[in-house]
Parts: structure tokens; C-alpha cells; sequence
């Protein structure tokens, strides 16, 4: 399943690049195993999820829970709560 | 009439204001919202934002207030980009027939883009750039026309 992701602001900043394209396994099914298995990937990754509480992610343009499906994505962002306004 | 941009360079938050009713007889009532940048020992600011999500959270938003209130117009201006204090940094319109809407709407809408549109600021400060942390009272302050919504459910 390759997909594209995005990161913002300071995520985008601990893992050193604005987008990439990644073909996570099958057993990868949600935001939350996509966390998990882009931590193991680096110390960069580990650092921009060290607490991944505070990781906002969207689907397609739409905010998305931990455990909202990946089935069928085509572009999934992670980034920091929200400041704009 | 529905208006909703984003842009790096400034806007004029009379003329949005004035659109708003020019022309038309049923308007009684225009809130025009600006949000500004703000000196407190900041040299600079930078809003980076998702492209295409944040017009889309923000049309989201819009519609949304359009279901809660009778609305004849609502303009939303976010700049992206780098800022000064004194900058424009946003700008929330709305149009109705009473006051009480277009009061309502506006508010609404300001307090869902301070926690749901995607934008970061970023503060440049003596030298130092860091990102802005996300208040809990903007959290908060959204969070309120959750509880109205489902109270009135």
C-alpha cells in the first residue's frame, strides 16, 4: 500500500523532510500502527512521535482519530495541534 | 454568498466588511471580525498551513455555521506567510438578518479556526524562532458550541 505523507511544523522540522512516500506492510491498518512502524524507521521519526498524544493526523484532507482506517488513503499528515487564527 | 481565501498578501478588512451588504435590503446586521499580530516582544511570525486541507476544514466550518444560523454571508481571509506585529493575520465576516446571528456565527467560526484549521505559527523572537504551543483555552473555547450542539439535540 504506498501513500504519501506530509508533516508540518515542527514535525516536519525532527524528521528533516516536508513529504515522502512510504509502502508500510498490510499488517499496518491504522494512524496509530502507521506511528508505530514510522518510529522504528529512525531517531528521527522516534523524536517527531516521541509523544504521540499530542500528534494530530489527517486522511485526505479530514482530521483523523489513532484508530481511523488507512484503507484506501492516499495522502495522511502528521503535525502538532492546531495555532492559526 | 460564501467567500473563503487564503492568501500571503494583506486585505482590507472595511472593503470585506462593505461587500457584505452592498447591493441588497434584507442584511441588517454585519460582523466583521480582524485578527491581528500582536507585538508582546515578538519581532516576527510565520503561519505555515496545509494546502488544500486548510480550505477545505475552513468550507467545512462555514457550512456548518450556515446549518446553525440564517446567514446571507460569510467571508473567512487567513494569510500565510511571514508577519509583523501590527499585520493582518485573519479575518472572520458574517452577514445576517439580526445581530444576534451574525454575532453568534462569527464567534463560532473563529474559535473552530483557532483549533481546527491546520496552521502553526511560529514566533520569532530576539533572535529565536519557536512554534507556538496550542492553548487550552482555545480548546476550550470551541469545545463550548460541542456541548450547545449536543444540549440541543
Amino acid at each position: 500500500m504506498s501513500v504519501k505523507l506530509l508533516y508540518f511544523a515542527w514535525v516536519r522540522e525532527r524528521i528533516g523532510k516536508p513529504d515522502e512516500v512510504v509502502d508500510p506492510p498490510a499488517s499496518v491498518r491504522t494512524v496509530a500502527d502507521l506511528v508505530a512502524w514510522l518510529v522504528q524507521r529512525g531517531d528521527e521519526y522516534a523524536y517527531a512521535f516521541e509523544n504521540p498524544k499530542v500528534i494530530r493526523a489527517a486522511i485526505d484532507r479530514s482530521h483523523a482519530r489513532p484508530d481511523a482506517t488507512l484503507m484506501g488513503a492516499r495522502e495522511i499528515a502528521f503535525f502538532p495541534p492546531m495555532t492559526g487564527g | 454568498m460564501r467567500t473563503v481565501r487564503l492568501q500571503r498578501e494583506d486585505f482590507d478588512a472595511g472593503a470585506e466588511q462593505t461587500s457584505l451588504a452592498r447591493g441588497r435590503s434584507d442584511v441588517g446586521a454585519v460582523v466583521c471580525f480582524t485578527g491581528i499580530c500582536r507585538g508582546d516582544g515578538i519581532s516576527a511570525m510565520t503561519l505555515e498551513h496545509y494546502p488544500g486541507m486548510a480550505e477545505a476544514e475552513i468550507a467545512r466550518h462555514v457550512e456548518e455555521a450556515e446549518r446553525r444560523w440564517p446567514l446571507l454571508g460569510v467571508t473567512v481571509i487567513h494569510r500565510f506567510g511571514r508577519l509583523v506585529p501590527g499585520d493582518n493575520i485573519v479575518l472572520v465576516a458574517t452577514a445576517s438578518a439580526h445581530r444576534g446571528n451574525a454575532f453568534a456565527a462569527a464567534e463560532f467560526l473563529m474559535d473552530y479556526l483557532k483549533t481546527q484549521a491546520p496552521f502553526w505559527k511560529r514566533e520569532e523572537r530576539g533572535g529565536e524562532a519557536s512554534w507556538v504551543e496550542a492553548k487550552g483555552a482555545d480548546d476550550a473555547a470551541a469545545a463550548r458550541w460541542k456541548r450547545r450542539a449536543d444540549a440541543a439535540e
